[in-house]
C-alpha cells in the first residue's frame, strides 16, 4: 500500500500544482465527473500507448521476418552448426527478444501505475 | 524401449504426481480453494505453475515431430506459444486480474452484463477445452501406446483417470503444486537426454541436416530453410500459425483461470514475464531434437511415428542400457505433459461447467466433481476413432478457434467501453463458428486441395480479423446497448488496487463463497 511509506513525499508535476482542488480526485472517478473521466482516460491512454509501443517490435518480426526470408532466399545458405542463420534466428535469437520487451513493458506500466497514483492523492 | 522401462517411468511420474497432489490437498478445504486456490499463490510459484499447465505434449512431443515432418516453417509454433504471453501481459494480464471474475465467462458476464454472452462464452470454453482435450489423449495412445506395449486406448485411459484422481481429490489448490512440479520435471526431461544426444551427434563428425537426403521430395537444404520446406503458400501458413498462437494464448481457458490466482493486478504482470522466461528455456529444446531426428530418425515421417521422435532417439542414438534410461526419462517426461495440460484443462472446465450447466441445486463440490468427470470423459471416448493427425497442429486448431472468439472478446472488452452486447454475441458467432468449421474439417481430413486446403487448414489470419471487425461493426449500429456499468468496470479493471475508488461489485456471479 502506497500510504505505508515512512514520510509522505509531495510528488509535484506542473499539472497537479495548478490544477488543485478542494476535492478528491478519487470521488471525482466516482462521481464520473469530467475531471474524474480525464484522469481514467489518461490512464486508459497511457497503458494502451505503452502496449501498442510493445506490440510494434512483436509485429515487425511476426509479420517481417518471414517476408524477409521471402524476399532473400540466399540468406538461408549461411550455415552455422549446420543450421541456416534464419532457421537459428528463428529458434533462438526471437526468445531474448520478447523476454527484453516483457521487462520493459513490465518497468513501464508499475511506473505509469505510480505515477497515477501520486496524481490522484496529491 | 522395453515395456518394463516405460511402465516405470509412467508409474513413477504417476505417484510422483499424485503425491504431491495429496500434499497440497491438506490445503484445499473450502469452495474457493476448490477453484482458484484461493488466490493466494506466490508469483514463482504460480509462474511455474502456468509453464507446467501450458507444456502440453504438444510442446514436449509435438513441435519436434512437427518440425522432423515439415522443417523450419514450424519453428514460428515455439515462438508464437511463447510470444502470446507478452501480448497476453501487456493488454490483458493485469486488467483481467483486476476485474476480479474466476472464470472467461464471469468475465463475459461482468463487462457486458449479459446472460447469453455469459452462456455463449461457456459453450467456447466447452469447445476449446475439448478440442484441446482430445489431441492430448490421442496423442497418448499413438505415442505413448507402443513404448508400454499397451492396447492403443490403454495410455489415455490412464492419463485420464490420473488426472481425474488429482482433480477429485484436490481441486485446484493441489494442482497448483503439481503443475509447478511437473514443469521442473519436463524441462529435466527434455534437457539431460539433449546434452548425451547432442555429444553423440558431435563426437559423430557433427553431421548437418541440411546434408541429408531429400525426403518425400524435400532435400535437406529445403527443409531446413523457411518458406521452402512445407507448402505452395509458406507466407500465409507462417502468417497464420503466428496468429493463432500468439492471441489464441490469451483465450485458453486453463490460461485464463490461473491468472486469478494473483494476488493483485502487478503481480500478474510479474508473473507473466516469469513465465515468458520458463517458456522461453523450455522452447529452445524441441527443435534441436527434431532436426536431430531428421539426421538420425527420418523413416519416422514414412511410418507416420513423428511424434515419437523425441522418445526414439536416444534408442537409436545411443541404444544399451545408457539409450533406454534416457528415453525413459523423456516418456516420463512426455507422461508428465499429457498430465499437466488435462488436469489444467479438466479444472477449468469443470469450473464452468459446473457453474454453468449443472443444476443449482447440487453441492458445489459435488457439482465440481461431477463436472470434473464429465469434463475428461466426453474428450476421451471421442478420442478414439479420430483420424490421427500431428499433436501439435491438432492443439494449434484449439488456438485458432480462441483467437478468433476470447481474443477480440477480451481485448474489445478492456480495451474498448463502445463493446455491447449484442456486438459481442455476434463477433463470438462470426469467429466461433468460421474457425470451428475450419477446424473440424482438418481433423476428420477434409480433403481440399490448394488454397482451400491452406485457408481451412490454417484459419485464424482470416477469421480473427472477421470477429474483430464483425464485433466493432455491430457494437457501432447498438450503441444504445452500451451499458451504463461500463465506467465502474473500466475503474475496476485499469486502476492500481491501492487506490481507493469505487470498483462496483466483485464480478464473480457464480456461487463461490
Amino acid at each position: 500500500m502506497s500510504d505505508q511509506a515512512p514520510q509522505r513525499v509531495k510528488v509535484t508535476s506542473p499539472r497537479t500544482v495548478v490544477r488543485r482542488r478542494p476535492r478528491q480526485v478519487t470521488s471525482e472517478i466516482d462521481a464520473h465527473t469530467e475531471v474524474g473521466e480525464i484522469y481514467l482516460s489518461s490512464l486508459l491512454g497511457a497503458q494502451f500507448g505503452l502496449a501498442v509501443l510493445v506490440l510494434i517490435p512483436i509485429t515487425l518480426i511476426g509479420i517481417g521476418l518471414p517476408l524477409v526470408f521471402v524476399l532473400f532466399p540466399q540468406l538461408s545458405e549461411v550455415c552455422i552448426f549446420g543450421l541456416p542463420i534464419t532457421w537459428l534466428a528463428v529458434a533462438f535469437g526471437i526468445f531474448p527478444v520478447l523476454i527484453g520487451l516483457g521487462w520493459v513493458y513490465v518497468r513501464a506500466a508499475e511506473r505509469t501505475e505510480r505515477d497515477f497514483i501520486a496524481a490522484v492523492e496529491e | 524401449m522395453s515395456p518394463a522401462y516405460a511402465i516405470t517411468a509412467v508409474v513413477v511420474v504417476s505417484l510422483a504426481t499424485l503425491i504431491v497432489g495429496v500434499w497440497g490437498f491438506r490445503v484445499a478445504r473450502t469452495t474457493s480453494d476448490f477453484f482458484v486456490a484461493s488466490r493466494s499463490v506466490g508469483a514463482s510459484l504460480n509462474a511455474s505453475a502456468i509453464g507446467g499447465e501450458y507444456l502440453s505434449a504438444a510442446s514436449f512431443l509435438g513441435i519436434a515431430g512437427l518440425i522432423l515432418v515439415s522443417g523450419a516453417d514450424m519453428l514460428w509454433y515455439p515462438i508464437g506459444w511463447t510470444g502470446g504471453y507478452l501480448v497476453l501481459m501487456v493488454l490483458v494480464a493485469a486488467p483481467l486480474r483486476r476485474s476480479g471474475a474466476y472464470t472467461l465467462p464471469d468475465f463475459a458476464e461482468a463487462r457486458l452484463q449479459s446472460r447469453w454472452v455469459r452462456l455463449v462464452c461457456s459453450l467456447l470454453v466447452v469447445t476449446i477445452g475439448w478440442l484441446y482435450l482430445i489431441p492430448q489423449f490421442q496423442g497418448a495412445n499413438l505415442v505413448l501406446g507402443p513404448f508400454m506395449g499397451a492396447r492403443p486406448w490403454m495410455a489415455g485411459v490412464v492419463v485420464a483417470g490420473v488426472v481425474l484422481a488429482n482433480v477429485l481429490v484436490g481441486g485446484m489448490r493441489s494442482i497448483t503444486l503439481v503443475q509447478a512440479f511437473q514443469y521442473w520435471l519436463k524441462l529435466t526431461a527434455l534437457l539431460v537426454p539433449i546434452i548425451f544426444l547432442l555429444l553423440v551427434w558431435s563426437n559423430g563428425g557433427a553431421p548437418s541436416p541440411v546434408d541429408t537426403p531429400a525426403i518425400g521430395g524435400v532435400p535437406g537444404a529445403d527443409w531446413a530453410s523457411p518458406m521452402t520446406s512445407s507448402s505452395e503458400h509458406p507466407l500465409y501458413l507462417t502468417w497464420s500459425i503466428i496468429f493463432a498462437t500468439t492471441l489464441g494464448t490469451m483465450g485458453l481457458p486453463h490460461v485464463v483461470v490461473r491468472f486469478y490466482t494473483n494476488p493483485d493486478g502487478r503481480a500478474a504482470r510479474r508473473t507473466t514475464l516469469a513465465v515468458l522466461v520458463l517458456l522461453a528455456v523450455f522452447y529452445v529444446l524441441p527443435p534441436i531434437y527434431g532436426s536431430l531426428g531428421r539426421i538420425y530418425a527420418p523413416d519416422l515421417i514414412a511410418s507416420g511415428r513423428a511424434d515419437a521422435v523425441v522418445l526414439e532417439l536416444p534408442l537409436r542414438m545411443i541404444g544399451g542400457v545408457g539409450g533406454e534410461l534416457l528415453s525413459a526419462l523423456l516418456l516420463g517426461g512426455a507422461f508428465a505433459a499429457f498430465l499437466s495440460t488435462s488436469s489444467g484443462l479438466t479444472v477449468a472446465l469443470a469450473g464452468v461447467l459446473s457453474q454453468d450447466v449443472i443444476s443449482k441445486r447440487i453441492h458445489p463440490i459435488r457439482a465440481f466433481r461431477l463436472a470434473a468427470i464429465i469434463a475428461v470423459v466426453v474428450p476421451l471416448l471421442l478420442s478414439i476413432g479420430l483420424k490421427d493427425v500431428s499433436l501439435a497442429r491438432t492443439v494449434g486448431l484449439a488456438f485458432a478457434v480462441a483467437a478468433s472468439t476470447f481474443c477480440p472478446l477480451l481485448l474489445l472488452g478492456i480495451w474498448w467501453r463502445g463493446l455491447t452486447d449484442v456486438g459481442a454475441l455476434a463477433g463470438l458467432a462470426v469467429g466461433g463458428w468460421t474457425s470451428l468449421i475450419a477446424v473440424v474439417n482438418s481433423m476428420i481430413g477434409g480433403g481440399q486441395t490448394g488454397w482451400a486446403a491452406d485457408l481451412l487448414g490454417q484459419p485464424a489470419l482470416w477469421t480473427v480479423p472477421l470477429a474483430f471487425t464483425t464485433m466493432v461493426v455491430i457494437s457501432l449500429l447498438t450503441k444504445s446497448r452500451i451499458h451504463p456499468s461500463v465506467n465502474r468496470f473500466m475503474v475496476r479493471l485499469h486502476t492500481p488496487e491501492s487506490l481507493r475508488v469505487d470498483r462496483g461489485p466483485a464480478s464473480n456471479s457464480g456461487r463461490v463463497s
